[in-house]
């Protein structure tokens, strides 16, 4: 039996009480649902002497609607999925929300935690004793990166499937510490480095997710993964389109997942979408730019040339599907789930 | 503030844990670091519980936690505090199968039964709520239950056994005219 | 050809003997024994892949608070392992490691805890040697020697057979197709981890309960690594929660346990984690193979030379017959006038594969059956009336000397081709989607134990007694396929009464007769067969006793629902209660036995024992398949299988076999793989497992199943047990082909190596999209050295089943056992 390493528990009610003992601890994490969290510390990839529970935290678990969506850090993915407005208004979260792990992983993993997922790579989410056989990596307990030798940084893969989503809807998030609290884009939250992936402090606590309100806006989330469950996503394509009366894109955001340590938003693809409307040559385009954006390293499932190229035909899949065509047997044969 | 704190693993003293196991009040004192597959299993001795993997990636551990099915082996003992967990041992009533149990039985949804334990209570936490679910909806709700024996098609025709089996109880049909057999596809 | 109507129990759907347990969590499977006083035992396992043991020091894990005992090798001086010619694994690594997992030390402690803390304070000194990572490579490096009984460098084992002048046939032939074939090597992947408990009673004698398939072969293996007589060890197979051929070998963490029962006098467990259990395997081996094969203008095969290389791992296992088989059954399915072989087995640093479901013949039966849909589209010929001409005859002796008995193969393609409408739909589908064809046999029973021996490979024992209850005994062991359930249903309805009034009792070598174990098949054949002869003298004392009460003769009492009585005399009956009474009355205590044999092979030459089977299964399966163009992206939607059983003893369960099989093939066919990886020896020496963990090695969920549309043929053979095959492990073989034989119908690339998967498939169109041939899959076969081969001509050709030269072989240093196997030599 794998079983957990020591460690000392808190269980703060509020989220004041968290960020107290997050300020006084200096190995101290958060745990939310611990889908991510306890796994990594059987295998000893994560190894904090103490941790914060968040479970007990009521504010946390709050889904809000008022000018747009709040959704508390605490919500669990199965939440979201219920939630009618999610499902309507975001319908680009849902489809994230519901092609995470599993359906018992999604009734403990909490968005929070979902967001904050350490990055994955195939020689770090392995047992203590494999990565002592191969020699340990820099991301724990080494300083060679097997990925690539030459490397100075981690290149481990963001594998968070609503980061995406939530970037393309332009989300914010809320971080609160003993010292305060403060709002950024949830883009602004990643960086690329497989190994500090978050911008947040380590004694932050990630305590909401708001949503601008929808509008006009439609969303769509396509996940790639070997599996029609269990799997990580080894690519993703989230966009978020706003149309004028006639069609026209007003406002576009595709983003990336999976392909790099962080989500990747495609800067120049939603330049060029913006004024135009969704015609096969436009499709065309942008899915051959979202490819070149692409940048996926040897460590995941799949190899990364296949990665890359099929960027191009989820983007595709992602933009039609915007654009209303029915690509309902499509998805049901990429994602072995109907998502509807 | 509630802490608890734990020196060395082996040397670590047990916390004390009160919640209801299969509906009945349970008292169990426990290493902090356990999870609820270990205390399950060690402490309480319910055994039916099983494990394939312990890091989330089998399902074979799942039990009803407030009656949702969760993976005992990435939640933490000390979380059961307060809660009621249903575990396979208690899905008979009354000396009787459940409609799920007794279906299962009967068509081979069951072969070695080593994943039929989880199986079991998330199909029953499904019908708990959603009592005519089609075939789509029972695939996608048993998807985080791996089964390396049947290939799934008769764990699916149970669950669809079962669910005419309870319909037909509510309607007061007397369940043994249910026929018991292989389908023959198709 | 079925004639069910006349059994009451055999053939209908019933709920299993042992479904409540199932479903109410009261299976005992082995790590849920807990026993008072019960110790925990971690195994220390190496992290480099080849090294010398230098030392190894346990001071400080002996005295780390919890720790009862701390074993090196050094505790245990006995080689072990489960063939007879390969002795080579110790239950702790004395000298040496094989491998990354190759254990070298235990620590046994009041709990996991107490023992994963004892295991970090071990320290072991190597001494690095070169590594082997896969064939072609041991090939290459014969100086980096794993074993020293190998053959020459890490050759573990070489045959050469000849069964008629194939080169003289395919000179002859309108056609010769030459084709190399790689199929990966993946696992088992029980749900359930092994796991073992050993207990030491007051008296000194030992109980071992573990999720084993063969407790006798365990009880053998134990017996010879500790020096414990026989007759002092129990060893208890507790039900498997899955074993596919995973927990047929003995076990180093089965030895430890007993060994530190014995020393402590207290229970001791071991529960594998799942890294563990990769690190065991034992499945299937990597193979590459080229297939030589000639037809004439209609497709008919004229001759087949067939070479094989597989990638053995560190150890022996069952190896040398997985060797065999990936050879000798190819003259089962088709006929085939002329054949030869080749097969050769290296020594490599990885786990040991050894006996996966299809054991040995599912790699070979890809290449043929990928191989065949090239001849069809080479001789524009239907593949499926391709097949149908060719198929063997029932009662057929095949060039290499295995007797079968009934075929029913023509009447599954038959069954297959109209359900899924095959004639209007084959190679008419839109591009993207398509549908292929592939067909296979796999024996009922190896017709050899895997050590020499002239006793049954199955015995029964009933105990009958006034209470009306009848208790039946056996060996065999319940690893989730049903044997418990044909067991009782065998005795039921041969003494005419309701499965719940007998209770069984199987796998346990104290209590119930020897029975070989869970593996190639052959329980319901043989176990079944032992029944009958057991029920079949129960009957008979009981008629016996009931014929002199009614003043009849035996020959008119009969057996049906619970009654015993004269046919035509309505008030000459007795419930079999009563019946019991009389029969006790008469016979004093009531017993019977029963045992199975298999037929003598008719295959006389040297390495003839490896392929005899008392019958062989046939299965043909259709998989559809929609390919994406741009992606490669592979989708199933249904997959058609109909599979001659003999006989469906009870079809619910029957069918769950053949479901199980196509889906354990598909997860091959698309996905599972053991990949190993090696890093450039100025960084590391490492070569490891590429992903030893449930999410990484990807197994299909229930999104990824196809539907699946059965049917089971019965063409009964004299052999079986009121007609009855096998079920569990033939209908897998022909998933694969079938895949790639559809991905080529679909979108007209070729596969030639499984997994099949999106990158191979866009590789392959993108190959073609450059005018290169569209294919995917290994370029040529090394050279190796063959010996000369046994030459048997076939018994049309005037041949008697010997051989007639006598080819040198060298024999293996060391392997002191090897006298004893010789007249298997290798099964
Ligand atoms: C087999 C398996 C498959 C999976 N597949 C997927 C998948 O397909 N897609 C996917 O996205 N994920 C997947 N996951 C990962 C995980 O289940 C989900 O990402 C889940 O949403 C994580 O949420 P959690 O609440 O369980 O996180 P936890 O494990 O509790 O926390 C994860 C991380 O976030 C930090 N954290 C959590 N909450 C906060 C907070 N409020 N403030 C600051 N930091 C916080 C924790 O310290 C920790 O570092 C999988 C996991 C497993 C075991
Ligand atoms: S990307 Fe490199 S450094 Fe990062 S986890 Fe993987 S191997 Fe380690
Ligand atoms: S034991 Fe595998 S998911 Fe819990
Ligand atoms: S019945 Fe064996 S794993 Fe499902």
């Amino acid at each position: 039996m794998m079983r957990l390493p020591q460690f000392h528990y808190y269980r703060p009610r509020d989220v004041d009480e968290a960020a107290q003992i997050l300020a006084g601890e200096d190995d101290a994490m958060v745990v939310a649902g611990g889908t991510d969290l306890l796994p990594n510390m059987k295998r000893r990839q994560q190894t904090p002497r103490t941790l914060v529970a968040l479970r007990h935290i009521d504010s946390l678990k709050k889904l809000t609607n008022g000018a747009g969506l709040t959704i508390g850090a605490g919500v669990t993915l199965t939440s979201l999925e219920q939630n009618k407005t999610v499902k309507s208004a975001y319908a680009g979260l849902w489809q994230a929300a519901a092609q995470v792990a599993t359906p018992h992983l999604r009734n403990m993993g909490t968005l929070g935690g979902n967001i904050c997922l350490d990055t994955r790579c195939n020689y770090y989410d392995q047992n203590h004793e494999w990565r002592k056989a191969i020699d340990f990596c820099m991301k724990k307990d080494g300083d060679i990166c097997w990925v690539s030798t030459g490397s100075k940084k981690c290149l481990a893969t963001s594998s968070t499937d609503t980061a995406p989503a939530l970037i393309a809807l332009r989300a914010e998030v809320e971080l609160v510490s003993a010292a305060g609290r403060r709002t950024l884009p949830l883009q602004h939250l990643y960086q690329d480095d497989g190994i500090h992936y978050l911008t947040r402090r380590r004694e932050e606590i990630l305590t909401n997710i708001i949503l601008p309100q929808a509008g006009a806006t439609r969303s769509t989330y396509w996940k790639l993964r070997r599996r029609g469950s269990f799997d990580f996503p080894v690519l993703s394509v989230a966009a978020a389109l706003e149309f004028d009366e006639h069609d026209v894109i007003a406002d576009a955001r595709v983003v990336l997942g999976a392909v790099a340590s962080q989500p990747v938003v495609c800067a120049a693809v939603n330049e060029q979408l913006r004024g135009k409307g969704l015609t096969d040559e436009v499709i065309e385009d942008m899915a051959a730019a979202c490819a070149k954006a692409a940048k996926p390293v040897k460590n995941t499932d799949f190899a990364p040339h296949w990665r890359k190229r099929a960027v191009a035909h989820v983007t595709r899949c992602a933009l039609r599907e915007l654009r209303g065509d029915d690509m309902r047997e499509t998805r049901k044969k990429l994602a072995r789930q109907s998502l509807i | 503030m509630n802490r608890v704190t734990t020196l060395k693993r082996s040397t670590q003293e047990n916390a004390h844990i009160s919640c209801r196991v299969n509906g009945e009040p349970v008292q169990v004192s426990v290493a902090p670091c356990k999870t609820l597959l270990e205390m399950l299993r060690e402490d309480l001795r319910l055994t039916g519980t099983k494990h394939g993997c312990e890091l989330g990636e089998c399902g074979a551990c799942a039990v009803l936690v407030d009656g949702d099915p969760i993976l005992s082996c990435l939640s933490l003992a000390l979380d059961a505090e307060g809660c009621a967990i249903d575990t396979i041992e208690g899905m008979a009533q009354d000396g009787q199968l459940h409609p799920l149990q007794a279906a299962f039985a009967d068509l081979g949804g069951a072969q070695c039964g080593y994943c039929t334990p989880a199986i079991l209570l998330t199909a029953k936490a499904l019908l708990d709520r959603q009592p005519n679910p089609g075939r789509d909806r029972i695939r996608e709700a048993l998807s985080g239950n791996l089964c390396r024996c049947t290939g799934y098609q008769q764990i699916f025709e149970a669950v669809e056994e079962a669910i005419l089996r309870l319909r037909r109880t509510e309607q007061g049909t007397d369940l043994k005219s249910v026929p018991v057999g292989a389908r023959h596809n198709p | 050809m079925s004639n069910t109507d006349t059994f009451s129990i055999i053939g209908k759907p019933r709920r299993r003997v042992d479904g409540a347990d199932k479903v109410t969590g009261r299976t005992c499977f082995a790590d849920d024994i807990i026993l008072p006083r019960m110790l925990h035992c971690k195994l220390l396992r190496s992290h480099v892949p080849h090294a010398r043991i230098r030392s190894v020091d346990v001071s400080r894990a002996e005295r780390h608070p919890g720790v009862n005992l701390v074993l090196t090798g050094r505790d245990f001086p006995n080689e072990y392992g489960i063939l007879p010619v390969s002795q080579d694994e110790q239950p702790l690594c004395r000298d040496k490691v094989r491998f990354v997992g190759d254990p070298v030390a235990a620590v046994v402690a009041r709990d996991e805890f107490a023992a994963e803390e004892a295991l970090d304070l071990i320290k072991v000194e190597y001494e690095p040697l070169g590594t082997i990572s896969d064939p072609v490579d041991a090939l290459n490096n014969p100086a980096a020697r794993l074993h020293d009984y190998s053959e020459e460098g890490n050759i573990h084992k070489r045959l050469s057979y000849e069964f008629g002048d194939v080169e003289e046939s395919l000179a002859d032939s309108a056609h010769v197709f030459e084709d190399v074939f790689f199929f990966e090597g993946n696992t088992h992947l029980p749900l359930e981890q092994h796991a073992a408990v050993g207990m030491q009673e007051a008296d000194g004698r030992i109980t071992l309960w573990s999720s084993t398939q063969c407790p006798h072969y365990v009880h053998r293996a134990v017996a010879k690594a500790l020096d414990i007589p026989m007759a002092h060890i129990r060893v208890i197979a507790s039900p498997n929660g899955g074993g596919f051929g995973g927990k047929t070998d003995p076990f180093n963490h089965e030895i430890v346990v007993v060994k530190a029962a014995q020393m402590l006098g207290r229970p001791v467990k071991c529960c594998l984690n799942r890294e563990e259990v990769f690190y065991c395997h034992r499945g299937r081996h990597p193979v590459l193979m080229k297939f030589r094969t000639g037809v004439d203008e209609n497709g008919a095969l004229t001759g087949m030379h067939l070479q094989t290389l597989l990638d053995g791992g560190a150890y022996g296992s069952y190896g040398v017959a997985s060797t065999f088989y990936t050879a000798v059954l190819q003259p089962v399915t088709y006929h085939l006038p002329r054949y030869a072989f080749d097969a050769c087995r290296m020594f490599t640093n990885k786990p040991p594969c050894g006996p996966k479901r299809g054991h040995g013949t599912v790699q070979p039966r890809f290449g043929q059956e990928v191989q065949l849909d090239k001849i069809a589209a080479k001789l524009d010929m239907d593949p499926a009336v391709l097949r149908l001409n060719i198929v063997e005859k029932p009662g057929a002796l095949t060039a290499n000397y295995l007797k079968i008995g009934s075929i029913g193969l023509a009447q599954c393609i038959n069954t297959v081709t109209e359900r899924c409408g095959w004639k209007d739909r084959y190679g008419k589908l839109p591009e993207g989607k398509g549908m292929g064809l592939a067909c296979s046999s796999y024996l009922t029973g190896a017709g050899n134990s895997i050590y020499w021996n002239a006793m049954p490979h199955s015995g029964v024992q009933l105990k009958l007694d006034r209470s009306g209850k009848v208790t039946v005994f056996c060996g065999a062991t319940e690893i989730g396929q049903g044997s418990d359930d044909v067991l009782v249903a065998t005795i039921a309805e041969i003494l005419g009464i309701d499965p719940l009034d007998i209770r069984c009792v199987t796998g346990d070598t104290d209590l119930t007769p020897v029975d070989l174990g869970s593996y190639s098949s052959r329980v319901t054949l043989m176990m079944g067969n032992a029944a009958i002869q057991a029920a079949e003298r129960a009957r008979g004392m009981i008629a016996q006793a009931v014929a002199e009460k009614f003043a009849t003769d035996t020959g008119s009492i009969a057996f049906s629902n619970g009654r015993v009585f004269e046919i035509g005399q309505p008030e000459h009956v007795l419930s079999f209660r009563k019946a019991l009474v009389c029969a006790e009355e008469m016979h004093g205590s009531l017993g019977t036995t029963g045992s199975y044999t298999p037929p003598d092979p008719p295959g006389k030459y040297k390495g003839g024992g490896v392929g005899p089977s008392p019958a062989y299964s046939y299965t043909a399966a259709v998989v559809e398949v929609d390919v994406d163009t741009e992606t490669g992206w592979l989708t199933v939607p249904r997959v058609y299988i109909a599979h001659d059983l003999g006989r469906a003893m009870n079809p619910v369960l029957a069918r769950g076999q053949v479901e199980g099989s196509v889906y354990m093939g598909l997860g091959e066919a698309l996905m599972e793989e053991s990949a190993f990886r090696r890093l450039p020896a100025r960084l590391s020496n490492a070569l490891v497992h590429r992903e030893p963990s449930m999410l990484e090695y990807k197994s299909p969920t229930s999104c990824d199943m196809p539907e699946v549309i059965t049917d089971m043929i019965e063409h009964p053979d004299d052999n079986g047990p009121f007609g009855a095959k096998e079920a569990g492990q033939g209908p897998l073989l022909p998933v694969m082909p079938a895949l790639a034989n559809a991905v080529y119908d679909a979108v007209g690339v070729r596969i030639d190596e499984v997994p099949i998967t999106a990158e191979k498939i866009l590789q392959a169109l993108d190959d073609k999209a450059r005018g290169g041939a569209g294919r995917v899959g290994p370029d040529s076969f090394p050279d190796i050295e063959w010996p000369e081969p046994f030459r048997v001509p076939p018994p049309w050709e005037g041949g008697d089943g010997n051989a007639v030269n006598k080819p040198a072989r060298k024999r293996a240093a060391k392997m002191h056992e090897m006298d004893k196997f010789k007249k298997v030599d290798a099964s």
